[in-house]
């Protein structure tokens, strides 16, 4: 009787173990596949590859950088705009809104995040770019028209309106983490600043400094989420391999290069050069990833990403 | 001196006061944009949205059209996805909760958590090297496949979560009336986490229902009815991209309406999964 037991408990535990086995072959298959896929421009081109900045498929050109460009600043346009945000309405939600407040807006942010990108892009394409062309845009050429990120021509389509898109979508996962790493740091503090006579606000600048590298989490979280975005960014950056400094030009990401352009790719050569710059969207973002729950767990908040995609 | 003294105190109230407002403002500017975004696609969807929209094929500008079988092919490809992933996510995520304190489990749960984080469209292209290009077409089988990797990791994690929330007095129980350590998680310890690992399960669902980047080169599309996994098949958001880039009025409005039926899907399960769990929080 205890003998079937232990062979039952054997067979039971390598079923489980295979299951989560197979979460670490999925990632080393991924790496794997990618790379071996990537060889005839990897082989052909090197480094010369990530520097290069003309992309002509047709006379087998690859410069990658103008996507890496516009991933760079897609991304921290959405980061500029979506952390001082997302820090306030965290911070509204366990400092200072009463729970039967705090609840449901939580929700409604959470809500944000469970929209679909081709969704964000369909509202990007017929709300957000007539607004951008027709008000906008408008207002920023009149008022900082002599910086060179606001000239060139208005068409509503580019890099300003993938980076604000990109913002709406990293808002509700920034605000959950540092919901979490917030919610991570002892009452007990806040009732020490508060007995010496702090105010509720100043009370909070202190809780802030100690979840600090718990916000850099979150930070890097979203920015993370923001290099991989695809089919939003895909549907309003223009799809144009440029590098131009100004925010109305379309531009091009490396994930919404590959959107665009990897189903028509059936030379060998040009899938080649579109998988070796998704290898290189892939290990950037893992380290990304990593390094957020790295920083996460740091302080002791809910590490598990799982809360929220 | 008691003056300076009273403006310092009022500088710290008012300064105070501003930032409770601002943060009050960043609060209810995320929600207006919500609530913005969900009735502009309401007002948008219902104008074109009739039976016959729901079943029709796409056809040519100005026939009409539908979305018949971009339902029927999101439907069977994540159908596809729960059949390979949900058993396999679970059984990982009852792995790490009642086996993974060890160095093995913190590599997986970092991986996992890693994974979740990796960009859609990379699994896209992963999918194609593994499984579109031996088999020379994009299939219903390669978008189910994509769609079963990206649910994983996330059903392996809330699994794990909702089996922590079982107490330890029940394992205990259970091995001290003879019973084997297997029997003890899967009699007694799934049972308990049963309808935490199905919310959770429900919102994996949702979040796939809602990808597109790893069909659009896996599963491609199809303008007809296909119930065969290996062909190509169409899903609603490839064809909600497709009419949204399309340049004609007519396939704008049916993008809206195919929205209105996905948005609707995804708020209705997780608007339902926060019922349901509404004690928990």
């Amino acid at each position: 009787m205890a003998q079937t037991g232990a062979i039952g408990d054997k067979i039971f535990r390598t079923i489980l173990l295979l299951a989560a086995a197979s979460i670490l072959l999925i990632v080393v298959a991924i790496f794997y596949m990618m790379v071996q896929n990537s060889l005839p421009t990897l082989e052909r081109f090197g480094i010369g590859f990530l520097t290069g900045s003309e992309w002509r498929p047709a006379q087998e050109e690859f410069g990658a950088l103008p996507f890496i460009y516009g991933t760079l600043v897609s991304s921290l346009i959405a980061l500029v705009l979506a952390v001082p945000i997302s820090l306030g309405i965290a911070i509204f939600l366990v400092e200072q809104a009463p729970i039967k407040i705090a609840r449901p807006i939580a929700f409604m942010v959470e809500l944000l995040a469970a929209i679909p990108s081709v969704v964000y892009g369909l509202w990007g394409i017929f709300v957000l770019a007539p607004f951008i062309r027709n008000h906008l845009g408008v207002f920023l050429q009149d008022y900082l028209g002599w910086l060179p990120f606001f000239q060139g021509r208005l068409t509503g389509i580019g890099m300003l309106t993938a980076g604000i898109i990109l913002a709406l979508m990293i808002t509700p996962i920034i605000t959950a983490v540092v919901r979490d790493v917030l919610e991570a740091v002892p009452t007990t503090q806040r009732e020490a600043a508060l007995a010496l006579g702090a105010t509720k606000w100043e009370t909070t600048t202190i809780v802030l400094g100690n979840a600090a590298s718990g916000i850099a989490g979150a930070v890097v979280l979203g920015l993370g989420r923001a290099i991989g975005e695809t089919m939003a960014v895909t549907m309003v950056i223009g799809n144009s391999p440029q590098i131009s400094a100004s925010l109305f030009e379309p531009a091009n990401t490396i994930a919404s290069l590959l959107a665009a352009n990897f189903a028509e790719a059936t030379d060998r050569i040009y899938l080649s050069a579109l998988i070796e710059i998704g290898l290189v969207l892939f290990l950037v973002t893992f380290v990304v990833n990593a390094l957020a729950k790295l920083l996460i767990m740091s302080v002791g908040g809910n590490s598990s990403s799982s809360k929220h995609v | 001196m008691a003056n300076t003294e009273q403006s310092v105190h009022r500088k710290r109230r008012i300064v105070n006061s501003l930032m409770t407002i601002l943060t009050a403002a960043c609060a209810v500017f995320a929600t207006s944009i919500l609530l913005f975004i969900i009735s502009y696609i309401a007002i948008q969807g219902f104008s074109s949205l009739s039976f016959q929209f729901l079943t029709d094929t796409p056809k040519p500008v100005g026939e009409g059209g539908g979305i018949g079988n971009a339902i029927v092919g999101s439907a069977m490809m994540t159908a596809l996805a729960v059949v390979l992933g949900l058993p396999v996510g679970i059984a990982a995520g009852v792995y790490l909760a009642e086996y993974g304190k060890n160095w093995f489990g913190n590599i997986v749960r970092f991986v996992a958590d890693t994974l979740i984080g990796i960009p859609s469209i990379i699994i896209g292209i992963f999918i194609y090297t593994l499984v579109v290009m031996p088999m020379g077409r994009q299939s219903g089988l390669a978008g189910g496949l994509a769609l079963a990797i990206i649910m994983l990791p996330i059903v392996a994690r809330t699994t794990e979560e909702m089996i922590r929330l079982v107490p330890n007095s029940m394992r205990e129980g259970a091995l001290a009336l003879g019973a084997p350590q297997w029997r003890v998680s899967w009699n007694i310890v799934l049972p308990a986490a049963a309808s935490g690992i199905a919310t959770g399960a429900m919102l994996a669902i949702a979040r796939i229902t809602g990808e597109t980047a790893p069909l659009l080169f896996t599963a491609l599309n199809s303008r007809f009815y296909n119930f065969f996994y290996d062909q190509p098949m169409s899903s609603l958001t490839v064809q909600i991209y497709n009419y949204a880039t399309g340049p004609f009025e007519v396939e704008h409005a049916m993008a809206w309406a195919a929205t209105l039926i996905l948005v609707g899907l995804i708020l209705v399960i997780n608007i339902f999964v926060r019922f349901l769990t509404r004690k928990k929080f």
